[in-house]
C-alpha cells in the first residue's frame, strides 16, 4: 500500500459485466479529491512462453484458447502470421473469403454480446438504476423484443463461425496458407434464410445506440472522455477493413501520425511500457514516446480512422456519426457503443455479400510458397488491433511469440476513463453503488477482455476498497 | 483337431464361431462384437500391454488380444464391471501424459480420445501428473511428441515387423519408460521415412507427419459422427 501523507486509497474489485478479472484502486487526498486512479489486472497466464517449442501449425488452434469470447480473432491473426511462415500469404479467393466470413461472424456475435448482454442495461435503465434490474434479465423483462434480438443476433454470428470454423468456439477452419473447408451450399442456404432479418435488426441496434448517444450527448460527452490518438488498420485505399491493411495512427484532431505502416515492421512504430503495478503492459507510438504516444483502439478508433465503409448502410451511418464531431475524430468514450453498432451493421452487410459470392464454394483452399522464419499477423479484433508475432526454427518449432492484444492497447485510455469518472463523481469516504457503476460503465465502453489482455483465467468481478492515508480500510464493496 | 473345425463359444450371450488359432479379439471383430482396445492392431502381433481389452473368460480376467479362443468358453465383455476398469485405465492414461485434446491435431482422429468419449469420460478424475516430456521435431517430415505417447508399442512393432526397420524401442522402466529412437539422440538420424507404416499406426498424436495439422475439418474426422468400434459393430447389424 503506497499511501502518502493525507491520501486515501479506494479499491474497486472485481469489475463486473466485462470479460476477465480486474480491480480499480483510487487514491484520495485529504480533500477527498482523486489523486490517482488505476485499473489493475491482477492475473497472468503466459501463453507467449508456453507455446515455445510447439509446432507452428498448432498455433492458430492453440492461441485461440486465450479467450472464449473472440477466439476467432486469435485464430485468424495467428493463421495470418503462419501464412507467411509457409509462404502462403496470397490466399486463394475461397480461403480469403472463408476467413472474412468467419471473422465478420465473430464481430457480429461479439458486438451483439457486448451491446445487448453487457452494456444495454446501463443505457436502457441509467447508470444509477437499481442494480436488481440493471442487468440482462431486467432488459429481457422490460424490453423483451430487444433482448430477443440481441440473443438471436449473437446466435447468428455463432452459426456463421460454426459453418466456417467447424465449431462455435475454438474451431480449426484457418490453417497455414488457407482454410480446411469451403462453405457448402446447404450451409450457405441456411445462413441466407435469416440474413435479411439480421440486417434489419442491426439497423435497429444502430438506432438504439445512436438515439441514446444523441439524446444524452450533453451528459455523455464529458463522461470519462479525453482526447487521444487512434490506431487501426485500414485498407490501401483508406477503407475500413478488419482483416487486412496497413497500420494507421491519427491524433485527436485527425492529423496523420503514420499511415499504411508495414505490419511486418510494427516494432518500428509501437513499443510497450511495463509498469510495476499491473500485469498488463502499456503500448505506445514510438515516435511520440510513452507520455504522448498512448492511443485508443477498437470501434471508436476504427470508425474515426477509416475514410469510408465499403457497404452502403454502414457508410451512411458513419457519416452521421462523424457529423456529430464536425468530421473530426470523436473522442467521446461513450461513443464507442454507437461506433460498435455501426460495425455490427457493416459486418452483417459484408456477411450478406459474401454469402452470395460463389467463391465460397471454391475447391482451391491452400497455397504454400517460400518458407520464412519470422512473421507478423495483424488484424482488427472486435476490441481493437491485434498483433501476433512469431519466430519459427528450421524444425518447425516456435521459438518466440509476442502478442499485443486489443485490450492492452486500450490500457492507458481505460485508466484515464476511470480517473476522469472518479474525479467527476466521487465524494466522501464511502463507496456508493452509483460510483461503482459509473466507473464500470466507463470501463465497459471499451468492451475490455481482461482475461485476454493478460492471458489470465477466471471470472471478472469488481471490488472497490477505500483506504485512508494510513492504509486503513475505510470501506469495501464487492460485485459478483 | 482338424484345422477346418470351427470353435464355438459365447461372448456377451452371443454364439460366435471362430477358427482355431484366432484370439478372442479377432473372433469378436469378425462376429461384429467390439472389444475396446488401444495397443492391439489388426496388422500387428499382439502385445497385451494396455489391458483395455480385458474380458472375463469363464469368470477370469484375460486380455482378449492375446488369449486364444477355446471351445465352449463364456466371455463377458460389455459389462459394467469391466467398463469401469476400462474407464479407470483411460483416466490414468490421460493424467499420466500431457494430453491436451483442445489443440492436439489428432483430435477427432485419436483412438484414446474416441475411447474416452465412448465411455463417457468428460473430465479427468485423477490428478494430472504433468510429466516433463520432450518433442523431437528434428526430422524434416516427422515429429515425436512424447507428451502424447501412451507406450502402446504399436510404432515399435510396426517398424520392426511391417517396415523391416528398428527405428523405435522402449528404454527405461516404470515412470521413466519412453519410446527411444535408433540413433544417438534424434529422430533425424534414423532411417525413418514418411511412408513407414509405423507412422500411420500411432493411435494418438505422438508420432505424426509434419505440416498436416488440421487439414481434416471438424465434422469430417474419423470419430466425429460415429463412436470408435462402430465399424466393427456395423458388421453384426448388417448380418442381423
Amino acid at each position: 500500500m503506497t499511501t502518502s501523507n493525507n491520501l486515501k486509497r479506494v479499491i474497486i474489485e472485481p469489475v463486473t459485466r466485462v470479460e476477465g478479472h480486474g480491480k480499480v484502486s483510487l487514491l484520495l487526498d485529504e480533500h477527498q479529491q482523486v489523486k490517482q486512479a488505476r485499473l489493475h489486472i491482477v492475473e497472468f497466464r503466459g501463453f507467449e512462453r508456453f507455446i515455445q517449442g510447439r509446432l507452428f501449425w498448432e498455433v492458430p488452434v492453440l492461441v485461440q484458447r486465450l479467450c472464449g469470447i473472440c477466439p476467432v480473432s486469435h485464430h485468424v491473426a495467428a493463421a495470418k502470421a503462419m501464412d507467411r511462415i509457409v509462404g502462403g500469404e496470397n490466399l486463394t479467393p475461397t480461403a480469403r473469403k472463408m476467413r472474412l466470413l468467419m471473422h465478420h461472424g465473430q464481430f457480429f456475435q461479439s458486438h451483439a454480446l457486448h451491446f445487448f448482454h453487457l452494456s444495454s442495461p446501463d443505457l436502457l435503465f441509467g447508470f444509477d438504476a437499481d442494480v436488481a434490474v440493471r442487468n440482462v434479465i431486467g432488459v429481457a423483462a422490460k424490453y423483451p423484443e430487444l433482448a430477443k434480438q440481441g440473443i438471436l443476433m449473437r446466435k447468428y454470428g455463432q452459426e456463421v463461425i460454426l459453418a466456417t470454423a467447424g465449431k462455435k468456439i475454438h474451431g480449426t477452419g484457418a490453417i497455414p496458407g488457407g482454410v480446411n473447408a469451403n462453405l457448402s451450399i446447404a450451409q450457405r442456404d441456411r445462413l441466407l434464410q435469416d440474413i435479411d432479418q439480421m440486417i434489419t435488426w442491426s439497423q435497429g441496434a444502430v438506432k438504439v445506440a445512436k438515439d441514446y448517444t444523441v439524446a444524452n450527448l450533453e451528459t455523455l460527452a464529458p463522461f470519462g472522455s479525453f482526447d487521444s490518438n487512434h490506431l487501426s488498420i485500414v485498407r490501401q485505399d483508406g477503407a475500413y477493413d478488419i482483416y487486412d491493411g496497413g497500420l494507421r495512427a491519427t491524433d485527436a484532431e485527425g492529423n496523420t501520425i503514420f499511415d499504411h505502416a508495414d505490419n511486418q515492421k510494427y516494432l518500428d512504430y509501437i513499443a510497450e511500457e511495463v509498469r510495476p503495478w499491473s500485469y498488463m503492459k502499456f503500448p505506445f507510438i514510438k515516435s511520440l514516446g510513452p507520455e504522448q504516444g498512448w492511443y485508443r483502439v477498437g470501434p471508436l478508433a476504427r470508425v474515426n480512422n477509416c475514410d469510408y465503409f465499403d457497404t452502403e448502410l454502414a457508410e451512411a451511418e458513419r457519416r452521421e456519426f462523424m457529423a456529430v464531431t464536425d468530421n473530426k475524430p470523436n473522442n467521446i468514450t461513450m461513443a464507442y457503443h454507437w461506433a460498435r453498432m455501426i460495425e455490427l451493421l457493416h459486418s452483417c452487410e459484408v456477411m450478406r455479400n459474401l454469402l452470395h459470392d460463389p467463391d465460397l464454394q471454391g475447391e482451391d483452399l491452400v497455397v504454400t510458397g517460400q518458407r520464412r522464419g519470422e512473421a507478423v499477423g495483424i488484424i482488427e479484433a472486435p476490441r481493437g488491433t491485434l498483433f501476433h508475432h512469431y519466430k519459427v526454427d528450421e524444425n518447425d518449432q516456435v521459438t518466440m511469440a509476442n502478442l499485443i492484444v486489443s485490450t492492452t492497447s486500450n490500457n492507458e485510455p481505460m485508466n484515464r476513463a476511470v480517473r476522469k469518472v472518479a474525479q467527476d463523481h466521487i465524494s466522501g469516504q464511502e463507496i456508493t453503488e452509483g460510483l461503482l457503476n459509473h466507473i464500470e460503465v466507463a470501463i465497459r465502453a471499451y468492451d475490455p477482455c481482461l482475461s485476454c489482455a493478460t492471458h489470465a483465467m477466471g471470472r471478472m468481478p469488481l471490488i472497490v476498497e477505500l483506504y485512508d492515508h494510513w492504509g486503513r480500510l475505510l470501506d469495501r464493496k464487492e460485485k459478483i | 483337431m482338424p484345422m477346418s473345425q470351427t470353435i464355438d463359444f459365447i461372448i456377451d450371450g452371443v454364439e460366435v464361431s471362430a477358427r482355431p488359432g484366432q484370439t478372442i479379439l479377432q473372433a469378436a471383430d469378425e462376429a461384429g462384437i467390439y472389444i475396446p482396445r488401444l495397443c492391439a492392431h489388426k496388422d500387428l502381433v499382439p502385445h497385451g500391454s494396455c489391458r483395455i481389452c480385458t474380458v472375463l473368460v469363464n469368470g477370469r480376467p484375460q486380455s482378449a488380444c492375446t488369449q486364444p479362443v477355446a471351445p465352449g468358453i463364456v466371455v463377458q465383455n460389455d459389462i459394467e464391471k469391466l467398463n469401469n476398469v476400462r474407464r479407470n485405465i483411460l483416466d490414468m492414461l490421460f493424467v499420466e501424459g500431457n494430453h491436451y485434446c483442445m489443440f492436439c491435431e489428432k483430435s477427432g482422429n485419436c483412438e484414446l480420445q474416441a475411447l474416452a468419449y465412448r465411455f463417457g469420460i468428460m473430465a479427468p478424475k485423477f490428478p494430472y501428473q504433468f510429466p516433463a516430456r520432450d518433442v523431437d521435431a528434428s526430422h524434416p517430415d516427422i515429429y515425436i511428441d512424447r507428451n502424447r505417447c501412451i507406450l502402446c508399442a504399436r510404432c515399435i512393432r510396426a517398424s520392426r515387423d511391417l517396415d523391416g526397420k528398428h527405428v523405435f524401442e522402449f528404454v527405461g522402466r516404470g515412470p521413466e519408460k519412453r519410446v527411444a529412437v535408433n540413433a544417438e539422440a534424434r529422430l533425424a538420424d534414423t532411417d525413418v521415412d514418411v511412408t513407414d507404416k509405423a507412422l500411420s499406426i500411432c493411435p494418438v498424436g505422438a508420432l505424426m507427419r509434419k505440416r498436416q495439422g488440421y487439414a481434416d475439418p471438424i465434422g469430417r474426422r474419423r470419430y466425429d459422427h460415429q463412436p470408435i468400434g462402430s465399424d466393427i459393430e456395423a458388421k453384426r447389424s448388417a448380418t442381423g
